[in-house]
């Protein structure tokens, strides 16, 4: 039937996109009932007055977001806020010399890169255990320490900033180590041998030519590790204690034990506004590379 | 430009490597420690494996976790592929603003989503339980889908179909047999993808599941924090091989995949899995 082949084609010219429309209904129609309308609740939510039992009552006020004015609260932001970034930067150093490894290794790529991808891939929940198992008092760590006579009593681990911050790199490295890898794959390798044909030493090769067209990568990794860490849970509430909350522990006691849900909802909505701005700059600086006509 | 790579770039990368599985190593040997407190090797044992069997709440959670996993792979598998067609194969008004907007459930952190749900599910009278943590995980799941076939459906070579079509076949006879076969795969991988997330999630689901549902992780979110038992290496141990199985083969499935149809770009090592992120 050649002539319903030449009839598709009229008829898609002169309905642009209604095809496509059909396509998308079903799944747009899900992700905006059950992602875009309940954050809209949420944010509603974030303005209202508290009710009795844990829900709200009618009206507009916004003392839910000035109680975060409080030393309390404010120390939590900062909290959540500098370890994330501490977290990314640790992660940065650590995962971009394994991206450049993985680029660079011929035959045992695959390899190297399926086991990066298999943690990033398996259950957080499982992986802050393992940490656990390490690093509690009665761990294999403090067992070892003992045993070697390096300790005299269990050294306190679990339940520290440090804790937290080993558990946060340890569950957010592979989100680095992916991205920088994916653009240093892509890197033209024949810039850096004419580079070296003109003379730059190694180190040059990597400050003037490796690392800035890396940069996207580097971006989106840190955006990668930043924002899920902002958001993160589970780490501080398994490794950290009661003493180590981060907003995500906020957010959660509102809506179990404090059972304020339109404060949970506005700590809720201040992790993602900051996800929305780190997103912008990433944007931003995407395009701008881009214009420049960087790859 | 294969050099030998200097000593301090393999002993970094040797360390992070170490740091990366060492310790899912030694969760998995304790597992058959024959001792309940001390972490000393005291033989090999069974016995936390069999200790398992002994609980109804995990065999439940496993169950529970089953059935929401299928039903949500299926759900956001099928609904996933069909945003991928449309965006693979279609240009329409707003079509770089759906891209955009499928990436971020990807981004926007778990507790966000979860309680945010909880909110839309207490507001709708909706009693917390299968239906709930399925509605959740589908949710979550679209994106990875899309992700994942999208990156097939641009590898793939469009000419056949163009061909198909020349030679007399209609747009559904096309879809059936040039452009599904082709797809196959990724569809695959998607929904492996897809059921592992949906599997593996605690965050989300612990704001979505009421008192008589809990999944799996919760399960093992309640014995991580109430007990010290070697049990929980070795259901840590269960979870951490199924996962690894389903990974691998949906990375096989992706691979296999760029080099056979890599006549274009073989040179170039895609790696959607690489690409893409749990939120």
């Amino acid at each position: 039937m050649p002539g319903s082949w030449r009839r598709r084609v009229v008829r898609r010219v002169s309905y642009p996109g209604i095809q496509a429309w059909t396509l998308l209904g079903p799944g747009m129609f899900w992700l905006i009932s059950f992602f875009v309308v309940p954050l809209l609740i949420m944010l509603a939510y974030s303005f209202m007055p508290r009710g009795i039992y844990g829900g709200v009552e009618r009206g507009f006020t916004l003392e839910h977001y000035a109680r975060f004015f409080n030393p309390l609260y404010l120390e939590i932001l900062q909290r959540t806020f500098l370890w994330s970034l501490a977290c990314t930067v640790i992660c940065l150093v650590l995962g971009y010399p394994v991206a450049y490894l993985i680029a660079r290794s011929g035959r045992w790529r695959h390899l190297l890169l399926l086991l990066v991808v298999l943690p990033f891939w398996t259950s957080f929940l499982v992986r802050t255990f393992a940490m656990i198992f390490l690093l509690r008092d009665t761990g294999l760590i403090n067992d070892w320490l003992l045993r070697l006579g390096l300790a005299r009593e269990p050294m306190t681990m679990l339940y520290t900033p440090t804790a937290v911050m080993l558990g946060l790199v340890y569950g957010f490295l592979p989100f680095m180590i992916l991205p920088v890898y994916a653009s240093l794959e892509k890197l033209d390798s024949s810039l850096l041998e004419a580079a070296e044909v003109l003379g730059a030493r190694p180190s040059a090769r990597f400050w003037r030519i490796t690392l800035p067209l890396s940069i996207p990568g580097v971006v989106a990794g840190s955006l990668l590790v930043f924002i899920p860490a902002l958001g993160s849970f589970l780490t501080p509430d398994l490794l950290g204690g009661a003493k180590q909350m981060m907003i995500g522990n906020l957010v959660q006691n509102q809506f179990s034990a404090a059972r304020n849900w339109p404060f949970g909802s506005a700590a809720s909505f201040i992790v993602m506004a900051l996800v929305l701005v780190a997103l912008l700059i990433y944007l931003r600086i995407q395009g701008r590379q881009t214009s420049a006509g960087l790859p | 430009m294969n050099r030998r790579a200097p000593g301090w770039l393999l002993a970094v990368s040797g360390g992070v490597y170490a740091f990366l599985h060492l310790p899912l190593l030694i969760l998995i040997v304790f597992s058959f420690n024959n001792s309940k407190f001390s972490v000393e090797w005291q033989g090999f044992t069974f016995r936390w494996y069999q200790r398992l069997l002994e609980r109804p709440e995990i065999l439940h959670g496993l169950k529970l976790s089953l059935l929401v996993g299928l039903t949500a792979t299926l759900i956001s598998t099928f609904l996933g592929t069909l945003l991928a067609l449309a965006l693979g194969r279609h240009r329409f008004p707003g079509r770089r603003g759906v891209q955009a907007f499928l990436y971020l459930p990807i981004v926007t952190p778990e507790i966000v989503v979860g309680i945010s749900l909880l909110i839309l599910f207490v507001l709708l009278h909706l009693p917390l339980g299968f239906a709930t943590i399925t509605i959740a995980h589908v949710a979550f799941c679209i994106s990875f889908v899309v992700v994942v076939v999208l990156a097939r459906i641009q590898g793939m070579d469009q000419h056949l179909e163009e061909a198909a079509m020349t030679l007399g076949a209609d747009e559904l006879a096309t879809f059936w047999q040039v452009t599904l076969p082709q797809l196959w795969p990724g569809i695959l991988a998607g929904a492996l993808l897809a059921f592992t997330m949906s599997f593996d999630d605690f965050v989300i689901t612990s704001f979505v599941s009421g008192s008589g549902s809990s999944t799996l992780p919760i399960v093992v979110y309640g014995m991580v924090r109430k007990t010290i038992e070697p049990s929980i290496n070795a259901i840590s141990t269960i979870i951490l091989l199924v996962t690894a199985l389903l990974i691998y083969l949906a990375d096989r499935l992706i691979r296999v995949d760029s080099d056979s149809s890599g006549l274009g770009d073989g040179r170039k090592h895609h790696h959607p899995v690489a690409e893409t992120s749990p939120g």
